[in-house]
């Protein structure tokens, strides 16, 4: 968890792309739910986030 | 012939052009190959879709191209995401994707693994299963849906077969909880065989020498298929979902000729929905931000993929 915490302040690119994919993940689960309007609302704006993070972080070093 | 061929082309280039193509870098020549590609990509990939995304803020309607646009900025967004029968189509698709994954992966593997053993007929075997992929969707639709029939159907006679119920009784195509996995068996019928073929490409990929390794070192078949053949077909398994994800994610013609989305809504997948926004209610903007939604899904759903399937094959 410390090696994790420390690569996203020292913007690595490892711990940003998880964090990304997890986003990703997290806004397709909220979009196709079948439990809560609420979080197919608010998928797009997750996912968009997380694809976006995705793009500019894999220029990051590793 | 081909020397001669060039030769002709230097002699018959104008001197000017000649000249100024001599003192041409070799990078400037690579950008001239690469720039009709460039273009061709630009003018029918890049354009249209920074096209789409300004039209998703916008009220155009293609129907009537004589009416000024608006801008309505996030409007199209927002009644997209707060509207609950988009969101069943969402969960439409979802189940769609999840089953015809599943099962086509499984189903996939198993006939790979045993089309891969060694017997008398093995290419026949392979030509037939392969058979249903290379049908159109819109026939296979069709097919299926007099295979489902519930007088005539051959698909009701076999289940009927099997559990002793009437045939007539039950109507795959007709019925609300049935009708989604009907559309999920035959696309499974249809498109298992494309799984089925990407995997007998990783086992045939295995060296022998491996496999006789491990059975020096005697390692049990069980062992053998976990160390082994899973790891090594494993990208060849994710290359698979990752092609009939992205193919099922945009699944229409299939669905249409076969439930037409029906019964109620139950089979309309977000394509289906789409299409009908876009080219039957004509509201292109409002479309066009439902087209980026999805669009924005794939891409960074594919992008986790891509990059786990590299880790995948670093090992």
């Amino acid at each position: 968890m410390t090696g994790f915490l420390n690569g996203l302040l020292r913007l690595r690119r490892g711990p940003w792309e998880m964090l990304a994919s997890i986003l990703i993940a997290l806004g397709v689960v909220m979009l196709m739910q079948p439990f809560a309007l609420a979080l197919y609302t608010w998928s797009f704006l997750v996912t968009l986030t997380g694809t976006v993070m995705f793009v500019v972080v894999s220029h990051f070093p590793e | 012939m081909t020397h001669s061929l060039i030769e002709r082309a230097a002699e018959g280039t104008p001197p000017g052009i000649a000249q100024k193509l001599r003192g041409l870098s070799d990078r400037s020549i690579a950008w001239i190959f690469v720039a009709p590609t460039i273009f061709l990509l630009l003018a029918v990939n890049i354009f249209p879709l920074i096209w789409t995304v300004y039209l998703s803020f916008t009220d155009y309607r293609v129907n009537r191209p004589n009416r000024d646009i608006e801008w309505v900025g996030l409007a199209n967004y927002e009644r997209i995401l707060g509207d609950a029968g988009i969101w069943s189509t969402m969960q439409a698709t979802a189940h769609f994707l999840l089953w015809t994954l599943v099962l086509q992966v499984l189903i996939g593997f198993t006939l790979a693994y045993l089309i891969n053993k060694k017997f008398r007929g093995n290419d026949m075997w392979t030509t037939i299963i392969v058979l249903p992929m290379m049908l159109s969707p819109a026939v296979v639709g069709n097919f299926w849906t007099f295979l489902y029939q519930p007088q005539i159907g051959l698909f009701n006679y076999a289940v009927g077969f099997v559990t002793g119920k009437d045939p007539a009784s039950f109507s795959m195509i007709g019925d609300v909880s049935l009708a989604p996995w009907a559309i999920i068996i035959a696309d499974t019928w249809m498109w298992t065989p494309f799984v089925m073929l990407i995997c007998l490409a990783g086992l045939r990929s295995i060296p022998d020498s491996i496999y006789e390794a491990a059975e020096c070192d005697r390692a049990s078949k069980w062992r053998q298929f976990w160390t082994i053949t899973l790891p090594l077909v494993l990208p060849f398994l994710m290359l698979a979902i990752l092609f009939r994800g992205i193919e099922n994610f945009k699944m229409f013609d299939l669905v249409v000729q076969l439930t037409g989305g029906g019964p109620g809504n139950v089979t309309t997948l977000s394509s289906i929905d789409l299409k009908r926004e876009a080219f039957e209610k004509w509201r292109t903007g409002y479309s066009s931000a439902y087209g980026v939604i999805l669009f924005v899904t794939v891409f960074g759903l594919a992008s986790i993929y891509v990059k786990a399937l590299n880790k995948v094959k670093e090992r």
